[in-house]
């Protein structure tokens, strides 16, 4: 599994985040989708293939998601779970469902299925507000 | 003995005095401390790992404890103000009296969702947005925008009748009368609330509006309702569980309160029916 995710990771084509996109959206609602998903391994933290790497400009605004090698960058509040997304440069605090839905701390009650998901639902929640650094304040 | 009730009963002294109070603590900042707790552990609580506050069973015992928390608080600046509930199956449109201006106010603006009457309206001065995510320091609400329909009393009574507390892996996958309350399965009634208010509502810093805690004030009395179905079930994990708070562990950020010290209301609190 980490080989996986590690060739998913480094190859960060549009197909394979397609086929991540693909495997998540079939997850939600079944039992337990995440300890029984292809690919998983019994007791590897983070079962699911890890989605690829995403990098456009949506409603004038830069948004990019990569895996990240450690798995969590700060150690204090980021549980994102080796993802990590920014709306123009600064870090969005995401987070994994066991399900592989994704959400934000600005979107932190609707699940939607992909990273680049999360990432629009925030430029949308802050109709051209600057994103603050976490931890805020 | 503190009464709790359905905000659509308040008088209109003891709406006054509810805002006064909510009011005075954003003053005097012990306010925004409840908003920044709630953000630290949306934060934190993750599937895989330590999960306290939410996506475990402790979801409710720690926010039972987290209101009583804000009651006190608010029972400081003036003894008679109890917490109100907001029973969102029964008044489930924007035209409640709850979001009149001489409550919550209402919904926010189209444009920028700005709360544009009431007490709390950024144009007041006295509700600024501290600990925030993004730049913006006023309240936002968008009601009945990113989600149609609140849940209804049909929605409820499925929830309530699913007879196990919680089941493993005990956290957003489970099954069991926690999760389907919380909103990560089923029918979704806890998020789905959140979600339908939107603004900073939708947000891990949802307490920076007033109506998270009538929000969580019915959430906890759908608790106890639970309860009274399902005399012979109760808290699980009763130990052993990495991650996870059982029965008798204490609980973060207390650390002096156990789930099986929140699990009978009636110590605190009691609800008007």
């Amino acid at each position: 599994m980490p080989d996986i995710t590690r060739r998913r990771a480094l190859t960060a084509t549009a197909a394979l985040a397609a086929t991540a996109t693909v495997t998540t959206l079939a997850a939600p609602g079944a039992s337990a989708a995440g300890r029984e998903h292809p690919g998983s391994v019994t007791g590897h933290e983070h079962p699911m293939p890890m989605p690829g790497s995403f990098d456009e400009v949506y409603k004038g605004r830069r948004i990019q998601g990569r895996p990240t090698t450690t798995g969590s960058g700060g150690h204090h509040h980021d549980h994102g779970g080796g993802y990590e997304v920014l709306v123009d440069g600064v870090r969005l605090h995401v987070m994994r469902n066991a399900d592989g839905t994704w959400i934000s701390v600005v979107s932190h009650y609707a699940p939607v299925s992909t990273p680049r998901a999360v990432a629009r639902a925030a430029v949308d929640e802050l109709q051209g507000a600057p994103l603050l650094p976490f931890p805020a304040n | 003995m503190t009464v709790r009730k359905n905000q659509a009963t308040l008088t209109a002294d003891e709406k006054k005095r509810f805002v006064s109070a909510v009011l005075e603590l954003k003053r005097n900042g012990r306010y925004d401390e409840f908003v920044r707790t709630h953000n630290a552990f949306i934060m934190s609580d993750t599937d895989t790992g330590e999960r306290t506050g939410h996506r475990s069973p402790s979801f409710l015992p720690w926010h039972r404890r987290f209101l009583l928390d804000f009651e006190q608080a608010l029972q400081s600046v003036d003894p008679s103000v109890a917490l109100p509930y907001w029973d969102w199956s029964t008044d489930r449109t924007v035209r409640a009296a709850l979001w009149a201006p001489d409550f919550l106010g209402g919904t926010g603006r189209s444009t920028d969702g700005r709360v544009m009457d009431g007490p709390f309206a950024g144009s007041t001065g006295s509700w600024p947005m501290t600990i925030r995510v993004d730049g913006r320091t006023f309240l936002r609400r968008s009601l009945g925008t990113a989600v149609r329909e609140l849940p209804t009393r049909a929605e409820v009574e499925s929830v309530l009748s699913i007879p196990a507390y919680d089941m493993a892996p005990y956290n957003s996958a489970s099954d069991g009368f926690r999760n389907n309350l919380e909103g990560w399965r089923g029918v979704n009634l806890h998020n789905r609330v959140h979600v339908w208010v939107g603004g900073q509502m939708a947000t891990g810093v949802s307490p920076n509006d007033p109506v998270f805690w009538l929000h969580h004030a019915y959430v906890d009395k759908l608790w106890a309702e639970w309860q009274r179905r399902h005399p012979d079930a109760g808290y699980v994990p009763a130990g052993g569980t990495p991650d996870v708070v059982d029965l008798d562990e204490t609980m973060k950020p207390w650390n002096d309160v156990r789930p099986a010290d929140l699990l009978d209301h009636t110590r605190f609190y009691t609800f008007d029916s």
